[in-house]
């Protein structure tokens, strides 16, 4: 029997997504990817091996089963789960045993809640990736009865948590000016700067809307823009003056102006942001985002030292000797570098 | 941001943290799409450590970096250098390109906006399937879905506006006409620009070596074909799309 994750039920927006598929913008295929990478980042270094494919779940989630004894993480946005009924921790690892029913409900918070695989999801790779970019009509979403592939799982560890920094209501984003912020008002940039904004009902994997507390952003003239290259993060003024904030499956090229970029760092707060959550926008400088940048990829560098054992209530440990055990056992190795 | 107070093309700009953008004017100029794309075939040739991607689009050539490994003053200094090493507005276009033969079916239930398009010009539609039949136009850039083209530019005849309203769908295949460019659509989509024409091209095939069939700087003819002929290349490979290499 093959290494497989069953979908007996899925939520509308499940798909594959990994690092997405660089190298072809000049073609007009944008890169793609998971919409939270640091949540790909984190369940990869719950089960300890390299960052590869998850199943994306947007909002909602599905029924799952698997064809052989297998390890799993779940990150990203909190999601109800359970395991043949008992409820599992998010931020963690578990063991799933062949048969055994996991049930992953809507989002507690957030947006995008991620199931990684021990081993990794071995779907055929369609230019270099497995992810489905679902504008371009790469691949598709995963739908009820898809028998997912698996990969060889090297590791062995379950039982083990990731603390994670909330990223999944909202706050504040970090932008730097880019290729046309000086077309726009010196009071339309320090506005941006200062008001608040709500997260729009109208979201996916192209952009994220924006509806800012005062009046819509804009400028003259600003529809006849010559097109220019789209990086994601990048915030463009539409027609009714609302920023959308350009995400992992944007266009290659657009003519709408745009006021700014988000740092990457600060991505994952944009894609967990739900609608109705409020955010805002903070300019810094070119030097600054470097340096954040910096602590950005260190802080994923580091994240597998970062994963601890999972703490169980005294109650739903029959024998606590054996806890200390296994406790003793986990501060070895795994902490310190 | 850099730059953003010169007044002369070329531009250094800024994009997020980690892109730069060398532009060549601020509106769809001949020589201005031939700059980028030749300076984009420099950049590339050139293969500098921490630049991870590069792209033209109609008169800019991005380059992807790792802002970690390659400073930004270090960047654009070697941009500056390559700027200046010849009159980029004067480069020749790049080798490696391709001329591409596409079948097209003019007007008629196909292709409906080919009447009104053709009055817009000031010519009867006789007049416009020769025109448009016999046009060479480049593939100025790629976008919107991949491997879709925008072509150009045609004769001053075709600075045609835009429809006011938008078409809510035209099929896989259409070419579509606006101020003087061409686009070839990959996919159903809506535009609002005028259908002149209808192709089986497929512009995007797994599994073939360049998966693309249009690059930036390809050129590209859409001879005429009659509906009876147009039906038989539908279930050709390619839509009897068929390309040379250009010199």
């Amino acid at each position: 029997m093959s290494r497989a994750l069953i979908v007996h039920r899925a939520g509308p927006a499940l798909s594959l997504q990994d690092e997405g598929r660089p190298g072809w913008i000049t073609y007009g295929l944008s890169r793609g990817g998971a919409m939270d990478r640091l949540a790909l980042a984190e369940g990869a270094a719950l089960l300890g091996q390299p960052v590869g494919a998850a199943l994306e779940m947007g909002g909602l989630g599905g029924r799952f089963e698997a064809a052989e004894d297998m390890r799993i993480a779940l990150t990203g946005a909190p999601m109800r789960a359970t395991l043949d009924g008992a409820p599992l921790l998010w931020h963690a690892s578990h063991l799933l045993p062949a048969g055994a029913v996991l049930e992953i409900g809507p989002v507690t918070s957030g947006a995008y809640g991620y199931l990684s695989v021990g081993g990794g999801f071995a779907e055929p790779e369609v230019l270099g990736a497995q992810s489905a970019h679902l504008t371009a009509g790469l691949g598709g979403p995963v739908e009820a009865g898809a028998r997912l592939a698996v990969g060889l799982d090297r590791g062995g560890e379950t039982g083990r948590k990731l603390s994670v920094e909330e990223r999944f209501n909202g706050g504040t984003l970090r932008v730097v000016a880019s290729l046309q912020t000086a077309m726009f008002s010196e009071a339309q940039r320090a506005r941006f700067g200062e008001e608040g904004f709500t997260r729009d009902n109208r979201a996916n994997r192209m952009g994220v809307k924006v509806n800012p507390d005062g009046e819509g952003y804009g400028v003259e003239g600003g529809l006849s823009v010559v097109s220019e290259v789209i990086s994601p993060g990048d915030i463009q003024m539409t027609g009714d003056g609302a920023p959308f904030v350009l995400m992992a499956e944007s266009q290659t090229t657009g003519g709408y102006p745009r006021l700014a970029t988000v740092i990457p760092a600060d991505l994952p707060r944009v894609a967990q942001a739900p609608a109705g959550a409020r955010l805002r926008f903070r300019w810094i400088s070119l030097e600054e985002a470097l340096a954040v940048e910096a602590g950005y990829r260190r802080h994923m560098a580091e994240l597998r030292r970062r994963v601890e054992p999972v703490v169980r209530h005294p109650g739903d440990v029959p024998d606590l000797l054996s806890h200390k055990l296994v406790s003793g056992f986990s501060s070895g190795d795994h902490h310190d570098h | 941001m850099m730059a953003l107070d010169q007044t002369g093309f070329p531009i250094i700009r800024t994009a997020g943290i980690d892109g730069m953008l060398v532009s060549f004017g601020d509106r769809l100029e001949e020589a201005a799409n031939r700059a980028a794309i030749a300076f984009r075939a420099e950049v590339a040739r050139a293969g500098w450590d921490g630049v991870s991607e590069s792209s033209s689009s109609l008169v800019s050539c991005y380059l992807r970096f790792d802002p970690l490994a390659l400073s930004h003053d270090e960047l654009e200094a070697r941009l500056r250098a390559l700027i200046a090493a010849r009159d980029w507005l004067q480069a020749e276009l790049p080798g490696g390109r391709r001329l591409h033969r596409i079948p097209t079916v003019y007007g008629g239930a196909l292709a409906p906006q080919l009447g009104e398009a053709a009055s817009e010009a000031g010519l009867s539609e006789a007049a416009a399937v020769k025109m448009l039949s016999e046009a060479r136009v480049r593939v100025t850039a790629l976008g919107f879905a991949p491997g879709q083209p925008y072509l150009g530019l045609l004769p001053e005849v075709w600075n045609i506006p835009r429809q006011s309203a938008l078409t809510p769908k035209v099929p896989k295949g259409a070419l579509v006409l606006a101020i003087r460019q061409l686009v070839l659509f990959g996919v159903t989509a809506p535009t609002g620009w005028r259908h002149v024409g209808q192709t089986a091209a497929e512009l995007f095939r797994l599994g073939d070596e360049r998966p693309f069939l249009l690059a930036p700087g390809d050129e590209v003819m859409f001879p005429a074909v009659s509906e009876a002929e147009f039906e038989d290349l539908r279930s050709s490979p390619g839509g009897g799309a068929r390309w040379e290499a250009l010199a």
